[in-house]
């Protein structure tokens, strides 16, 4: 009953006309965003972020904006999966299996619909399960001291890597650099300098929305550059739609089941959106059977996994606002921002900034609704932009990059530092060290170090304090088998994506 | 293999210098507690040392790395982000954005006048937007009539 209570409260704060308006904005970018094939949801949050900093939005409205860009990439990507058989973003791969098959057939309009259809029932069944679930995580979550949430920052770098992450170690070293960042500049609680070289711009650290911007963006826009894909790709057409009532209620089922295996593994450390739709996928594939064509077009595989994905993003926020421990790269730079606000997330959120969190809660419901009918009438516009060509596409995108570092600090040098993480970015990308982990060890660091400090300060420099109860060992060894079960059953796992994704290859072969 | 042998040789040389750092941070004032300054940081070294070192001996296939041609393309793409930075104060948003947007999808494959058109539209646009939508003030340079 409280939960509900403050659910209306939240309506309050979302429904203002201002809100409502960021939303809106929010929804559009964010499904372009998704749209666009090279321009992840995590990028384009990333890119927006400075923006809404020196606009001085508030924090209310800075998040309700940058979560219905969130949610809103996560309907985009469909977008290109199903008209150009390329993902828009990473969680999407699974989508084109059966989607731009549809669009082949002439049957473009019915498979996005569908899919806009499904994303939308996907996205309001996790942000239920994200209203039950997240205060009494939250509640729990109060029973953590210092010791626990250390195992905790350990268990959130030791499972970012995937249960389909190659190379373990590669994210340990991506954790590290990360980490070795956030301790540049002056101590917070010794008031010693540390690795700042006598540098007064160093003083006060790199900041991290320099470094999630030159790492996503501009290395982005040099991978561009490598493949030379300036030209774009030619769509398939659109045709006018012819979607019946049985159509939807057809996937109903599908989109259901798809829902709560997404918000599942959007919750559980480790899994993450593009697991979520992979599971949803294979799932009712197994379900239907021979019943279905699947991999021929089959409405149900563009069902499956849109709402798999889209309840996968919405569940990835639990641990995100409960714990403050982001779980996927989207989450990590959302969790940037409510940083730079000076927004603690973690339990203490709930109580602390009722009104802030049940308002940006409320804002996903509203969102959702206004992507639905956004996504629906509205698609020929989304698919008039996307034949816009990289080659134009790519400059502005950086230079709305650039533009949103300099107008925080009008400083040069934060542009340069932008530029090096650039190329920082790319060789570790070329070098398939994941950037995530960088990310999360910029943001987590201090707050890792200082929890590290109150429970050895508690313990009075005893070490077997941070492994001293029940709840800190579960978490080291949930921790520990994070690290340890991508050996085992990431091959396995792995494989089947790989045989997925070279379906995807046959149809571009045999044209 | 290659690739990741020269990460991992960098990353230990990382590891060893940010470590000998730490330990030569002075005590900080008020004394020496059961953390201080240098603890975490020691901490990551020995971290980043070992996986390093792990990445020497078992490192992974190399991804395919592009040619010179293609690596002088990205430098130069560095180089145009790098004065786009370096002008932007000094000659104002519009000439220096009209040239880096410009010069980009030229490099990407535009022909040189849509290029062009490109660079001037989107800084012309996104100039207003921000100075009188926005209000958020970029510097007008040597455009400046005021």
């Amino acid at each position: 009953m409280e939960t509900l209570n403050y659910l209306l409260q939240g309506f309050a704060v979302a429904l203002t006309p201002e809100h409502l308006m960021f939303a809106a904005i929010g929804a559009i970018l964010g499904t372009l965003i998704g749209a666009l094939p090279g321009l992840g949801p995590a990028n384009g949050v990333a890119i927006l972020i400075p923006l809404a900093f020196s606009l001085g939005l508030s924090p209310a409205a800075s998040l309700i904006l940058l979560t219905s860009v969130y949610s809103g990439a996560m309907y985009g990507g469909r977008i290109s999966s199903i008209l150009l058989n390329i993902p828009g973003d990473e969680p999407a791969m699974m989508t084109t299996l059966d989607g731009y098959p549809m669009a082949m057939k002439g049957k473009a309009a019915e498979a996005l619909a569908i899919s806009a259809v499904a994303s939308f029932i996907g996205s309001l069944l996790a942000t239920i399960g994200l209203i039950i679930l997240a205060p009494i995580l939250a509640r729990f979550a109060l029973h953590f001291g210092a010791a626990e949430y250390f195992a905790l920052f350990a268990l959130a770098f030791a499972t970012l890597g995937g249960i389909t992450g190659k190379n373990q170690v590669k994210t340990v070293v991506a954790a590290c650099i990360g980490l070795m960042i956030a301790t540049v500049g002056v101590d917070i609680s010794t008031g010693n300098q540390r690795y700042t070289f006598d540098i007064l711009e160093l003083y006060e650290g790199v900041d991290f929305i320099i470094a999630i911007v030159g790492l996503f963006a501009v290395s982005e826009l040099l991978f561009f550059i490598e493949k030379h894909v300036g030209e774009g790709m030619a769509a398939a057409k659109l045709n006018k739609l012819n979607l019946k009532m049985g159509d939807i209620l057809q996937v109903l089922p599908t989109s259901l089941r798809g829902s709560v295996l997404g918000f599942i593994s959007g919750v559980l450390p480790g899994a993450g959106a593009s697991l979520g739709s992979f599971i949803s996928y294979t799932l009712e594939k197994r379900i239907v059977g021979d019943k279905g064509c699947f991999g021929e077009g089959d409405p149900r595989g563009v069902a499956a996994p849109e709402a798999g994905n889209n309840a996968a993003a919405n569940g990835a926020l639990v641990p995100m606002l409960t714990l403050g421990v982001p779980g996927s790269g989207t989450t990590a730079v959302l969790l940037a921002m409510l940083i730079s606000l000076n927004i603690q997330p973690g339990p203490m959120l709930f109580t602390q900034n009722a009104e802030l969190v049940w308002g940006v809660i409320a804002a996903l419901l509203v969102g959702n609704l206004m992507l639905l009918a956004l996504n629906i009438p509205m698609i020929g516009v989304f698919v008039k932009l996307l034949s816009i060509p990289p080659k134009y596409l790519m400059p502005v995108v950086t230079l709305v990059a650039a533009v949103g570092i300099y107008s925080i600090s009008n400083s040069a040098l934060d542009l340069y530092f932008m530029v090096a993480f650039g190329l920082g970015g790319y060789l570790l990308r070329k070098l398939e060290v994941p950037l995530v982990p960088v990310i999360l060890g910029m943001l987590l660091g201090p707050e890792m170090e200082l929890n590290l400090r109150h429970a050895l300060t508690i313990s009075d420099g005893d070490w077997s304090a941070l492994f001293s109860s029940g709840l800190s060992i579960t978490i080291w060894s949930l921790a520990i088998l994070g690290l340890a079960l991508p050996y085992i059953i990431g091959p396995i796992l792995r494989r089947r994506m790989e045989k997925a994704r070279a379906r995807l290859e046959v149809p571009e072969e045999s044209d | 293999m290659k690739g990741d042998r020269i990460l991992g040789i960098l990353m230990l040389l990382l590891a060893v210098a940010y470590g000998w750092e730490a330990s030569q941070f002075p005590e900080p004032f008020g004394g020496a507690e059961a953390v201080g300054p240098e603890t975490f940081p020691l901490i990551l070294a020995a971290l980043l040392g070992v996986s390093s070192l792990y990445l020497i001996v078992k490192p992974d296939a190399d991804q395919p790395w592009p040619g010179v041609r293609t690596l002088l393309d990205l430098g130069f793409v560095l180089v145009v982000l790098a004065v786009f930075a370096a002008m932007l104060a000094p000659v104002g948003f519009v000439i220096s954005t009209t040239l880096m947007v410009g010069v980009l999808s030229w490099r990407m494959g535009a022909r040189p006048l849509p290029a062009g058109l490109t660079g001037v539209g989107c800084a012309l646009v996104v100039y207003l937007l921000f100075n009188f939508v926005l209000e958020l003030h970029l510097p007008a340079g040597i455009l400046d009539l005021s």
